[in-house]
């Protein structure tokens, strides 16, 4: 009877130590948001690309500095015409099914992006041609055009390489079960509430990885985000409130790593999106240059944030080596403002400014009104549900909104698409046939500085015009309880899991 | 008898069409454009026309209900236009959490309403009586959210007790799934329970009253012999009747209370599917939803007609 209670207490206790060891490795992150479909090719979100970041590798990835390196690529090369890049892939890499993933696997990968119908990366590979496969560790990309984006590109959603067995046989239900190189394999995702993911034994960065599980948790309340960290029943969380942070460094138990964003927060101004527009702001520049002047960023930062985020006033934030240094943030001049006003024959101007129904861009709408209202703007605020917004700025029914862009690694994808003319997120109506060509040009331009002097020219057209009014650029800031190390915020604000450990 | 239920399943189809029509007319009348909400921020024209073509959005409104009624009909509720699953597997995996939430809320509520509803019928006009109407007045003023939130603050954050919020199945370990599950159905069930308790107490009052009750008392048994033996029994009977009207109550306050605590259930599902403008998921939630409501009346009305036989007669 004793041997048995002895033998079946230590059956307990090492049961018991063996589930604390299990629970030890599983790493639960809070989300802000339910991602959408885990198909690389058909994701639209930024929260989906926070769980790809750990499910599927890409041939090229970025460092801390946003400057990009390779991954599953081992290195590339670009032709002197600038039509020609050819990629070597890193040799032994297997996807979680097995599958070998060499140049035909990667030529598969490139033509999905472009043919899949509904794919949301064939506009970012609008420029590929063709792809051939040299051998069985190198591909040579055909461009129709010189495209410097090109490789920033194939370190974002496509470059992400899903296995071509699992793809073919899934069909388009592969994001329903989504099959890739990355350092962890899926596992279950029940959707509004987790995705699970494990650790799969044959990455070929194995050593790297030091997290048995992952387990992605979406929950849209920040505050009930962050009582989640803080009750141990997370160990991570993304986009905390900026004015949580404070009770979050007072709580020796977090530590928050954080960087500046790729994106920007802006105020879009509609001067003819939908159809000739008649209203002073969009009719007039002067009323445009008067109402930026009579917003100090820096009272919205402090107010709404905290202080907690950049104020800026273009594309790319100021920490970037794409911002231009000569143009810098402009200060708040209420005369100027109003001698403006006068010059443009119009006392005080009214409109109304669509904002998203959530209290920060609620409050930054109220900041902003009470600070233009002292140039002569009367604006009144127009709070709108996210989806709606959408239709309404589609339809070009709106005067301003403020809104915003995630980022990306390339200057061209915060800039591109915005300012020309036919660009797919110009929902200003601004076209400047002479920005297109700037704009045009630094995409075909092969180094750096060519292309900077490009951006800088297209700048000096543009920003004058305030079509988009840029504000500030949001911090990311991503809080974890102290057990967690090794982790590194990176500006795309994905979470990389390399190296990060649990104790 | 038959033929009593096969008129009422037959009355059930036009109820069934006007409700999917309603819905079905009410989305698409709602501004906001599904495929740009699909396109997510990039906004690929290409991408945009895509969706529509797929999820037929391009068609007009009635060719769209036709083609998904005739769905519907053959059992297939179709995709998420969001995330691509099933309909039918998102509205199965997500009832089990609605359905626990409730039946847990509805013990919590009978717990707290039935002996304080008691008390106070007892010792009507003193201290315990006025003591159970603030408790029930203040029951029904605090609304469910604020409740949630500041229970997640105290209980969660401050002292550590409870998870904050998610969902661990059944399966996955009875008390793990008790744990996250305590606060949610706490805040759903002091709502109900107010109600509950005041219905209690009237009900309560009224069979004190009556002459069964003195007999008792005339019989020598003792005075909670009598409550709990022979009036709470009578008393019950308006509890019950009030309980399952309040069961529509307690499922749209899982709503928000799901919300609050991000329990994945039936709420969260709809309430997501609407503001993503997901109609696929909206519109078979309300057709699983009316179809359950309809059931469980058909189910009440003949089992009326099997204890009054003249119901099924008429």
């Amino acid at each position: 009877m004793g041997a048995r209670l002895i033998r079946w207490l230590t059956l307990v206790v090492c049961a018991a130590l063996v589930g604390g060891a299990l629970a030890q490795a599983t790493l639960r992150i809070g989300l802000a948001e339910d991602p959408d479909v885990l198909d690389p090719d058909l994701a639209r979100t930024y929260v989906g690309r926070i769980v790809f970041a750990s499910l599927c590798d890409k041939l090229f990835d970025i460092d801390t500095t946003a400057a990009v390196v390779p991954q599953l690529a081992t290195g590339y090369a670009t032709a002197a015409d600038g039509l020609t890049v050819t990629i070597d892939i890193r040799s032994g890499v297997k996807f979680h099914d097995g599958t070998d993933l060499d140049a035909e696997a990667v030529k598969y990968n490139l033509d999905r992006s472009v043919n899949l119908p509904g794919s949301n990366r064939a506009s970012e590979l609008a420029q590929l041609e063709s792809v051939t496969v040299v051998d069985a560790d190198t591909v040579e990309l055909h461009l129709s055009t010189p495209f410097s984006p090109l490789i920033a590109q194939l370190a974002d959603r496509a470059g992400m390489m899903v296995s071509p067995t699992a793809a073919e046989a899934a069909g388009e239900n592969f994001g329903n079960a989504p099959v890739c190189a990355g350092p962890f394999k899926f596992v279950e995702r029940v959707s509004q509430d987790r995705i699970v993911l494990e650790r799969f034994a044959d990455y070929w960065d194995a050593a790297n990885v030091l997290i048995d599980r992952v387990v992605f948790l979406p929950i849209p309340d920040s505050s009930v985000r962050l009582a989640n960290l803080q009750s141990g029943d997370l160990q991570m969380i993304e986009r905390p409130a900026p004015t949580d942070l404070g009770a979050m460094r007072a709580d020796t138990n977090l530590v928050i790593p954080s960087t500046a964003s790729l994106g920007y927060q802006g105020i879009t101004i509609n001067e003819s999106k939908g159809g000739a527009r008649t209203d002073p702001l969009a009719r007039d520049v002067r009323v445009r240059e008067a109402f930026e002047l009579a917003i100090d960023r820096n009272v919205i930062n402090d107010v709404v944030f905290d202080g907690e985020f950049l104020v800026g006033n273009q594309p790319v934030p100021p920490t970037s080596p794409w911002y231009v240094a000569d143009m810098p943030v402009p200060g708040r001049d209420l005369e100027r403002a109003r001698a403006l006003l006068d010059e443009a024959g119009v006392d005080r101007v009214s409109f109304e400014m669509m904002v998203a129904n959530n209290p920060e861009a609620i409050r930054t709408g109220e900041v902003i009104q009470a600070m233009v209202a002292e140039a002569g703007f009367d604006i009144t605020l127009r709070a709108t549900e996210f989806a709606t917004a959408l239709d309404l700025q589609e339809q070009g029914q709106y005067f301003a909104f403020p809104v915003g862009w995630s980022g990306r690694i390339d200057p061209d994808g915060n800039i591109h698409a915005f300012h020309t003319c036919d660009g797919g997120l110009n929902e200003s109506g601004y076209c400047d046939p002479e920005v297109d060509e700037l704009l045009n040009a630094a995409r075909a331009a092969g180094t750096m500085e060519e292309r900077y002097d490009l951006y800088r020219q297209a700048l000096e057209r543009y920003l004058p015009d305030r079509h988009i009014i840029y504000l500030y650029h949001t911090q990311l800031f991503f809080p974890h309880t102290v057990d967690l190390q090794g982790f590194q915020a990176y500006p795309d604000g994905l979470i990389r899991l390399q190296g990060v450990s649990l104790n | 008898m038959l033929p009593f239920i096969g008129r009422r399943v037959l009355t059930a189809i036009p109820t069934l069409l006007i409700v999917t029509l309603m819905v079905f007319g009410i989305q698409r009348a709602l501004p906001g454009d599904p495929a740009l909400m699909l396109a997510g921020e990039q906004q690929d024209p290409a991408v945009i026309a895509f969706i529509r073509a797929k999820y037929r959005l391009d068609e007009p409104v009635p060719v769209q209900y036709a083609v998904w009624l005739g769905q519907v009909v053959r059992g297939d509720l179709g995709v998420s236009l969001r995330t691509n699953e099933r309909v039918l597997d998102l509205i199965a995996s997500k009832l089990p959490v609605t359905i626990e939430l409730s039946i847990l809320s509805l013990l919590v509520a009978l717990v707290i309403a039935i002996p304080t509803g008691v008390v106070a019928a007892v010792k009507k006009g003193r201290a315990a009586d006025y003591g159970g109407t603030i408790l029930a007045l203040t029951g029904l003023s605090i609304p469910n959210f604020w409740l949630g939130i500041m229970l997640i603050l105290l209980i969660s954050v401050r002292l550590g007790w409870l998870p904050a919020s998610g969902y661990v199945p059944l399966s996955e370990g009875v008390w793990e799934n008790l744990r996250r599950m305590i606060m949610p159905a706490f805040v759903l069930g002091t709502g109900l329970a107010a109600v509950l308790m005041r219905q209690m107490r009237s009900s309560m009052l009224g069979v004190l009253k009556q002459d069964f009750v003195r007999t008792a008392h005339a019989k020598g048994q003792s005075g909670a012999t009598v409550v709990v033996r022979h009036a709470l029994r009578n008393a019950l009977i308006p509890v019950v009747t009030i309980l399952g009207l309040q069961l529509g109550a307690l499922l749209s306050g899982a709503v928000l209370t799901e919300q609050v605590f991000t329990l994945p259930g039936f709420g969260k599902l709809v309430v997501d599917a609407v503001f993503n403008r997901d109609y696929a998921v909206v519109q078979g939630v309300v057709v699983v939803t009316a179809v359950a409501y309809i059931a469980i009346n058909l189910v009440v009305d003949v089992l009326y007609a099997v204890l009054d036989p003249r119901i099924a007669a008429r």
